[in-house]
């Protein structure tokens, strides 16, 4: 397996950075899930440390102690060199509903006069291609996701609203997102995704992992309240298709 | 049969007091922050005194205190922050073991220095865990602060014979200088960064909780861009218009502006006890 230039700096002295070349890809995705999963299974002790892979960047954090730098680098790179190909986690496809009805998309039309294109094509091209998760933060189950048609960029709406209904669909820039839970923000929201990938209750309280693939698909509003209620009542079952690593 | 746990009621809540305890991990990968006690200097000494697990849940209780009342004996220790506190209407003071009877008021006063006090009890708040938590974290727990007329469970201790009674401490209320390491885009920043970074003094926001510090005064700003990578509690970030924000215990786990600075885990708690006005400093280690 080919290996990137990677570059290993000290972030305080509980927490170690790893970064790969700046650039927004697949392929570098993955090197960073292939040397996380190796870390987690042959390197780490399981339950001690934490590990945040962001776009180019892997971050290890260990709990309740502090690093020795200059050796855990030297280690880290040994590790690096020695990374085989193992199995990663099995990554899926999720196919989460939007309703893109008036109700919810608040900034639908503006956005489509900004960009010049019907609100049908605005949808047809956000629908089109599945988005590469490539990261999870900002709040409990945001994901960052990559892959936006250029033909969508747009600034970020000038004044950030107080409240934002969770499950909103965005736009900002490159990229597009679903706020998870209300709050204030500044994206052009376009559509409302009402199954909620977070949910605190569960052993593992967030459906999506880093390096899974999202796409969007448009529903009406009589099937946005259903699914609604069916997430509600836990008998919602979630579209995913399994994708090769 | 008997019963389990007893309840300690909040008569009435105070501006903004929360259960926590060291914290949510394992899943900042899934974007939810640490959370747990801001303070970690006071509170290891607290649950040191009542001899309880490092990890057992406290009040955490800022600014303004609440008035509560014990339904069973227990045992507590105050710290942190201070306050005027009473037990019955009589005047009582922080780090020393006290034992409290069924019945029993404690009430909160004026805050006399320091921003956030802390109340630990024998054996740790045993309110729900979350993810593997007691922390309060408005966007996981059912609740994000404790209302008036509610209630929190605690396990009843008729006896206890501590090992010590008190403590004398080397307050940090009183410092003003934080020491920091470099953070991973430390290089960015040019002479003069580091020299307004360096040799003024800083006051803290109005702009400040548990998520995040910002500070009043800015340096000159950058149009560095980066991706979005891993953001840890103690991380300055600088804004492309040169204002410093500290993230803190329920701060965000990812951030795209510029990590320049990391405090110390001493240097966290040193700042959970200022608030609005009050100045401090940095110091590279």
């Amino acid at each position: 397996m080919k290996n990137f230039p990677i570059s290993i700096r000290p972030f305080g002295v509980h927490a170690v950075l790893i970064e790969w070349p700046q650039e927004v890809n697949d392929r570098i995705l993955n090197d960073i899930l292939f040397f996380s999963a190796h870390l987690k299974k042959e390197c780490l002790h399981e339950g001690l440390w934490e590990l945040i892979p962001a776009y180019n960047s892997l971050t290890l954090v260990l709990r309740n102690d502090v690093i020795q730098f200059d050796t855990f680098k030297i280690q880290l790179e040994q590790w690096y060199s020695e990374k085989k190909a193992i199995t990663l986690e099995q990554k899926y496809l999720w196919r989460l509903p939007v309703c893109y009805g008036s109700e919810f998309a608040l900034d639908l039309i503006e956005v489509s006069e900004k960009l010049q294109k019907t609100p049908a094509e605005i949808i047809e091209l956000h629908t089109e291609n599945p988005y590469t998760v490539y990261g999870i933060g900002f709040l409990p189950g945001f994901m960052y996701l990559g892959g936006l048609p250029s033909l969508l960029e747009i600034p970020r709406r000038s004044s950030p609203r107080p409240k934002v209904l969770k499950g909103s669909v965005g736009l900002a820039g490159k990229q597009t997102g679903v706020y998870p839970q209300e709050s204030p923000g500044g994206w052009n929201i376009i559509g409302n995704c009402s199954v909620p990938i977070f949910n605190p209750k569960n052993e593992n309280p967030c459906l999506v992992k880093v390096g899974d693939k999202v796409q969007f698909y448009s529903i009406s509003k009589a099937e946005y309240d259903l699914h609604k209620i069916e997430s509600e009542v836990g008998i919602y079952q979630f579209e995913k298709i399994k994708i090769d690593a | 049969m008997k019963k389990l746990k007893s309840m300690l009621k909040v008569l009435k809540s105070g501006f903004f007091t929360t259960i926590q305890d060291t914290g949510r991990f394992g899943f900042r990968d899934k974007g939810v922050p640490i959370s747990g006690i801001m303070d970690t200097e006071t509170v290891y000494k607290l649950n040191m005194l009542l001899e309880n697990e490092s990890d057992a849940a406290v009040l955490e209780i800022t600014m303004t205190g609440p008035t509560l009342e014990f339904e069973e004996a227990t045992y507590i220790a105050l710290g942190g922050a201070e306050l005027s506190i009473t037990l019955n209407n009589e005047p009582i003071s922080n780090y020393k073991v006290l034992k409290v009877n069924a019945g029993d008021i404690l009430s909160y006063g004026r805050l006399k220095k320091g921003f956030r006090a802390y109340l630990a009890i024998k054996k740790g708040f045993q309110s729900s865990l979350v993810l593997g938590s007691r922390s309060y974290y408005g966007n996981i727990t059912p609740k994000a602060l404790l209302k008036d007329k509610s209630e929190v469970p605690f396990i009843k201790t008729a006896l206890f014979d501590p090992k010590i009674t008190g403590l004398k401490v080397d307050s940090i209320l009183d410092e003003e200088l934080l020491h920091v390491a470099k953070g991973p885009e430390f290089e960015l920043l040019d002479d003069k960064q580091l020299e307004m970074l360096f040799s003024q003094e800083f006051t803290i926001a109005n702009e400040n909780n548990r998520m995040a510090y910002q500070l009043n005064e800015t340096i000159t700003g950058h149009t560095f861009s980066m991706l979005t990578s891993a953001t840890l509690p103690g991380t300055i970030q600088l804004t492309p218009a040169g204002k410093l924000i500290i993230l803190m215990k329920d701060g965000q786990t990812t951030g795209g502006y510029p990590r320049i600075l990391q405090l110390t885990d001493k240097g966290i708690s040193i700042l959970a006890q200022k608030k609005a006005g009050d100045t401090l400093s940095f110091k590279l280690m």
